[in-house]
């Protein structure tokens, strides 16, 4: 980058810090200064969003565990005190419960992009990996805090969730007992989920740090998927995109606020406001609408075991999606025949998601089943077919000409190229 | 170790080198055993293990449900025709052939006699967990009039054995004694 090591502090204080620890010259150089496609359209917003929503995350959880307490004879109680009892109590606990919520469209939004885009390829790849792996740990994190409130939806959901684990031939069985601290979901499950549930947000931190990191080696992408080639292509970070990621918090805690606001638990489940009881199950249970695709691959399949692993499957393919992609052009923008495609998976994500939330039975099996089946497909025969016989549409020769070409196609009514 | 003069044979530093790795990876191993063997269920869990029940006030007809270890048990005192619905139906149409019963050995078959309680089969006494992901079956529903699994569609027969949907298995029986004549300790 070229920024390094050419900040000189402009007081003798700052001089004298900067020679003992670079810090300065380090928040110029990845927060300032930082090279940035001056192409970049609000789909690269979403980073900027993730990381504030993992902070707000953090200190409203923060600030809930004063209150709350993990013990199954009061945790549903300290929860209850939280909403009725403590000051602004109902505003942290509804901007953590929908924040949580947020944090996920946010993530669903900037991983569609990334596979839109190719943001995968090379040589990116590592920089993708790390981003399967935080959105793993987001996973688990949301799952310990639902279960945090000992609810029945609570209960339930972490005994099947747990339970997907007894699948496993031979270590199935002990590996859930040793999960669980006990015979079923417990007293032990509810305080080892508390504790994870505060240790994991910190993970994320590092991993986010990491993902940064691998980010400002090879630089952004952008829509075009043609890289840096000179000054032209690029502005400083700051305040070009610290202006417009700015912009887009801005919209998008209007939307946060909506929930919080006027429709708090519309993403939520009523029956976890009763609580927790082991010897009756609900007669609808299903998980937080974030799992709900996974869900669906997970009921699709009428076999325990293969059932779990196609449902692990599902997320752990993304891993190798930089080997299975083909084609050596970043942008969907230049493939018109991969732009369809992504277009349809986009789709059957969202079906599999409806259908997560179904009962099992009848049509709604058989459509989860077809859709299982295509989540796959995509993956593992279209991505790679598509990349060898689609014929891609011309590149621009880099990001400013793209630019220049696009203001004059403004200016003048004929279309470019 | 790219040195031009290092020889090829290995010497007494490569060996002083690895044992003190490997002696290094043990210590690591041994100080991690207990942080990940802290999370079994511990004495105290292990304590509550044996509970009593009483089943003379059961009558005909009609089911319990008990908790043990934190985890339902149903008692039933079956009619005269859920015990024929469960006699009749043929072992070869069972999905799970073993009787899963504590109380017996391991490869005996699912037949009602290895179901019930013994001398005395109106009773019927297993664990309400589904063996599918642990949800508590619903009594006297389902396709076989037995148990129905809510969650993701399992139906049990009149003996407790998994006949439809994703469960794997029948419902485990736990171990059982009788006390007195009417009364079964259950662990």
């Amino acid at each position: 980058m070229s920024a390094h090591q050419t900040y000189q502090p402009k007081t003798a204080a700052g001089r004298w810090l900067e020679e003992r620890l670079p810090i300065m010259g380090f928040v110029r150089s990845h927060l300032m200064d930082y090279p940035t496609p001056k192409n970049l359209n609000y789909w690269w917003t979403f980073g900027g969003i993730l990381t504030t929503m993992l902070i707000v995350q953090i200190v409203s959880g923060v600030t809930l565990v004063m209150h709350y307490t993990p013990h199954v004879d009061m945790a549903f109680d300290s929860v209850e005190h939280i909403m009725r009892d403590v000051n602004y109590g109902w505003l942290l606990r509804y901007i953590h419960s929908n924040g949580a919520s947020m944090f996920f469209i946010a993530v669903y939004i900037h991983m569609f992009r990334g596979m839109y885009y190719g943001s995968y390829k090379a040589p990116r790849e590592v920089l993708w990996m790390i981003g399967v792996l935080i959105y793993l740990v987001m996973m688990a994190t949301g799952f310990m805090g639902y279960v945090l409130p000992w609810g029945q939806m609570s209960f339930w959901g972490a005994k099947v969730i747990t339970n997907l684990f007894s699948a496993l031939p031979f270590i199935g069985e002990p590996l859930v007992t040793w999960l669980w601290g006990g015979f079923t979901v417990d007293n032990p499950t509810l305080q080892r989920f508390f504790s994870l549930h505060y240790l994991l947000p910190f993970v994320l931190v590092g991993l986010v740090a990491l993902h940064i990191w691998a980010l400002h080696v090879p630089g952004n992408g952008n829509p075009t998927g043609v890289s840096v080639k000179s000054q032209q292509d690029v502005l400083p970070f700051h305040p070009y995109y610290t202006l417009k990621d700015g912009f887009a918090l801005v919209l998008f805690f209007l939307f946060f606020s909506f929930f919080i606001f006027y429709a708090p638990n519309y993403l939520g489940h009523a029956i976890n406001y009763q609580p927790a009881d082991p010897l009756s199950t609900p007669a609808h249970i299903v998980p937080e609408w974030y799992y709900l695709p996974f869900y669906a691959i997970l009921r699709a399949i009428p076999h325990k075991l293969f059932g779990v692993l196609a449902m692990f499957g599902s997320i752990l393919i993304l891993l190798v999606l930089p080997w299975l992609d083909t084609s050596r052009v970043r942008s969907g923008s230049y493939r018109p025949m991969f732009r369809q495609f992504f277009w349809l998976f986009v789709l059957v994500c969202i079906g599999l998601g409806y259908l997560g939330a179904k009962p099992p039975e009848g049509g709604y099996v058989f459509a989860a089943r077809i859709l299982t089946a295509y989540y796959f497909l995509h993956f593992l025969v279209i991505l790679p077919l598509v990349g060898l016989l689609e014929k891609p549409r011309p590149l621009p020769p880099s990001i400013s000409e793209a630019v220049l070409a696009r203001r004059s196609a403004k200016l003048a009514p004929q279309p470019a190229e | 170790m790219s040195s031009a003069t290092e020889s090829s044979e290995p010497n007494r530093r490569d060996f002083i080198f690895i044992a003190t790795g490997a002696m290094a990876a043990v210590g690591a191993a041994a100080a991690l055993w207990p942080f990940v063997a802290q999370m079994n269920p511990d004495a105290s869990v292990l304590a509550l293990s044996t509970i009593e029940v009483d089943l003379n006030p059961i009558a005909e007809g009609q089911g319990i449900t008990v908790k043990w270890r934190g985890n339902p048990v149903f008692l039933r005192h079956r009619t005269k025709k859920e015990i024929e619905e469960a006699r009749s139906a043929p072992l070869d149409e069972l999905k799970d052939r073993l009787a899963r019963n504590e109380n017996l050995p391991d490869d005996a078959p699912a037949t009602d006699e290895n179901r019930s309680t013994k001398d005395k089969p109106q009773y019927l006494l297993m664990m309400g967990v589904c063996t599918h992901l642990g949800c508590v079956p619903l009594g006297e529903a389902g396709d076989y009039h037995g148990w129905f699994c809510p969650c993701h569609g399992s139906h049990y027969d009149t003996a407790g054995r998994i006949r439809k949907g994703p469960a794997p298995e029948n419902l485990p029986i736990p171990k059982i004694e009788f006390v007195s004549d009417t009364t079964v300790r259950i662990g």
